[in-house]
């Protein structure tokens, strides 16, 4: 898989560059090349370090030469003249932009998974938190529509902290925009299967990601509701220490798997099979539906 | 009572006092002195309204006195018959729902609740529903779609509620399907913010044909404390938040967010909660006669094309 030097686990200062890395959940300290050999579990605490959406894609599919982004052109407005304290939302898109190489928190495209193509769509958590803004929940929108229209399996991989402030109302409303399409592709009887990643918080895990046909976590993820900020905000009190990891959501009976990375191609592969239509089993008549739609 | 409704109480009090003065007389002094401090009453009232800061208007919008989901079923309804609980868990206080008649027709209502005495508020936590809250809504979204019956949603919460025993039942999980639910439902869906719209508590209950705003309410990303928690890292920037986030019932009807906003009465909807109620009354019930006229494919498709539509972004190069 392709690896990549940029957000992630932290470098340890007093080592040769990058030779060392610091697990963020245990401190663990790991020799580089290994971490990266083992897809970024750590082998103390079995956290999955963070991956970027490049590097996820390549996790995911048969082959990430054959993924075809679809659009990559769409980015953040700026509706309400944003500014916060430490700078304006134009200034953070750009630098979130300079920094990912993406123009919004999600990259959505096609391709093959055991030989079937499905419609990935992969949060970003390193362009602004993984924040869902009008242009992600845009992209959002027309994935679950383009696989709407060519009979294709939504996956989705989210890791993100939730609805991007900066937008306002704007911001809020992606929730429902994402979410009803999810549930117009549900209705054609076309599965929609969410990876929830670390972290998955707020307004993306209350949206189409809850509504997923099949939610998995990945081990160590945190998924919640509230971000202890926003509980000491409304509570005026520190948010509770226990951790919202993935293993703490499956016991509560939210999601359906946890499943470790070495394992996760594989399992969404298998599951995809079983509940696909069976037309699309065959990508040459997907291809001819496609062309036809 | 808020800072900027004090001055205009103690002239309230004080015309009030030369009025238990005044005699028959309408050339009296103290007739013309009431004349001429009525005029003042009504120019300084309408000119503080017409000037309400963002932060005004949230609080407002919390008015402890303000008309809450219960007060408007009273008035707009005449034999609201509430029905509790999830069937799964628990009754939520917070949300209150039923069948109720309005205008001649049998309706769904589903609204968050509010309390107004301390003890009521415990009672109904603050309006922040439970994840069964928003389940026993889904049950009567769920029971309007089965019998053809209108639903009618009224927001009023400062947002859903963020505890652990929340996050342990699935409080996302519940929004999300609340709103999946919602934005496919085969009967006509009138959502209006009363009073607080907080985040994705209010969205829970907020996805249909058409969304209404009283004037002084508020509709937010996350209350003006979450959202300065967030950004300034310290929820004593609430007010700064407010004005930043744009989330006043003028605001969202120029950005094309809401579609009316409903006039309130002189001093806001809590000096008079009939005539709140019944502003309310004639867009709802005019709404509602244009939306049951329409062909049910036809109403699922446009409130599919309405939310699709809520969004900014642009075209840039590929980086
Ligand atoms: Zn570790």
């Amino acid at each position: 898989m392709a690896v990549r030097r940029r957000g992630g686990v932290q470098s340890y200062p007093d080592v040769p560059v990058d030779l060392w890395v610091t697990c963020r959940k245990c401190g663990g300290m790991h020799y580089r090349p290994e971490f990266e050999a083992a897809l970024r579990v750590c082998p103390s605490c079995n956290y999955h370090d963070r991956l970027d959406a490049a590097e996820r894609i390549a996790l995911l599919l048969d082959d990430p030469g054959e993924f075809r982004e679809i659009d990559a052109d769409v980015t953040a407005a700026d509706p309400l003249g944003f500014r916060r304290p430490s700078g304006s939302y134009v200034d953070r898109v750009a630098k979130a932009r300079a920094l990912t190489s993406r123009n919004e928190a999600i990259v959505c495209g096609i391709g093959p998974l055991h030989g079937r193509p499905v419609a990935l769509g992969v949060m970003e958590f390193g362009f602004i938190a993984g924040s869902m803004g009008s242009a992600t929940g845009e992209k959002i929108t027309r994935l679950f529509e383009h696989a709407l229209r060519h009979g294709l399996p939504v996956i989705t991989v989210t890791a993100s902290g939730g609805a991007r402030q900066d937008e306002g109302l704007f911001a809020l409303m992606q929730m429902a925009r994402t979410t009803a399409a999810a549930a117009r592709l549900g209705e054609a009887g076309l599965p929609h299967i969410c990876v929830m990643a670390d972290p998955t918080l707020a307004g993306v895990t209350a949206s189409f990601a809850a509504v997923a046909d099949i939610i998995v976590g990945e081990p160590g993820a945190t998924i919640r509701f509230a971000g202890s900020r926003v509980v000491q905000g409304t509570l005026r009190r520190r948010a509770p220490v226990e951790d919202h990891t993935a293993e703490w959501v499956l016991r509560q009976g939210m999601l359906d798997l946890v499943v470790p990375r070495r394992e996760l191609r594989e399992t969404l592969g298998r599951v995809i099979g079983h509940l696909a239509p069976a037309e699309a089993a065959a990508p040459a008549r997907v291809t001819a539906k496609a062309a036809r739609v | 009572m808020l800072e900027f409704e004090r001055d205009l109480d103690e002239l309230r009090e004080h015309i009030a006092e030369l009025e238990r003065d005044a005699g028959a007389d309408p050339n009296s002094q103290v007739a013309r002195e009431l004349a001429v401090l009525q005029l003042e009453l009504e120019t300084r009232t309408a000119d503080i309204f017409a000037h309400l800061t963002p932060w005004q208007r949230v609080q407002l919008a919390r008015h402890a006195q303000r008309p809450h989901t219960q007060d408007y079923l009273d008035r707009l309804c005449s034999d609201f018959t509430e029905l509790h609980g999830d069937r799964r868990f628990a009754d939520d206080p917070s949300v209150i729902a039923g069948l109720a008649t309005f205008e001649g027709r049998s309706v769904i209502v589903v609204g968050h609740q509010k309390g107004r005495s301390t003890a009521e508020n415990v009672e109904r936590n603050f309006g922040m529903a439970h994840p069964e809250g928003f389940r026993k809504a889904l049950r009567l979204f769920d029971m309007a779609e089965r019998f053809g019956r209108p639903v009618l949603t009224f927001l009023d919460t400062p947002g859903a509620s963020p505890t652990l025993d929340d996050e342990k039942r699935g409080q996302s999980w519940a929004i999300a399907e609340n709103m999946a639910r919602l934005a496919r439902l085969r009967v006509p869906v009138i959502v209006t913010v009363i009073g607080e719209g907080g985040s994705g508590g209010a969205l829970a209950l907020g996805v249909g044909d058409r969304v209404l705003m009283l004037e002084h309410a508020i509709y937010s990303v996350a209350s003006p404390e979450a959202a300065a928690a967030i950004i300034w890292r310290s929820s004593d920037h609430a007010e700064e938040a407010a004005a930043a986030l744009g989330l006043t019932a003028p605001d969202l009807l120029r950005a094309g967010l809401i579609d009316r906003v409903v006039p309130e009465p002189e001093g806001g909807a809590h000096r008079d909660f009939d005539s709140a109620a019944a502003n309310l009354r004639a867009e709802l019930a005019r709404m509602l006669e244009e939306l049951c006229a329409q062909n049910v494919d036809d109403l699922i498709n446009a409130r599919y094309a309405k939310f699709r539509a809520m969004g900014e972004h642009q075209q840039a190069p590929a980086v």
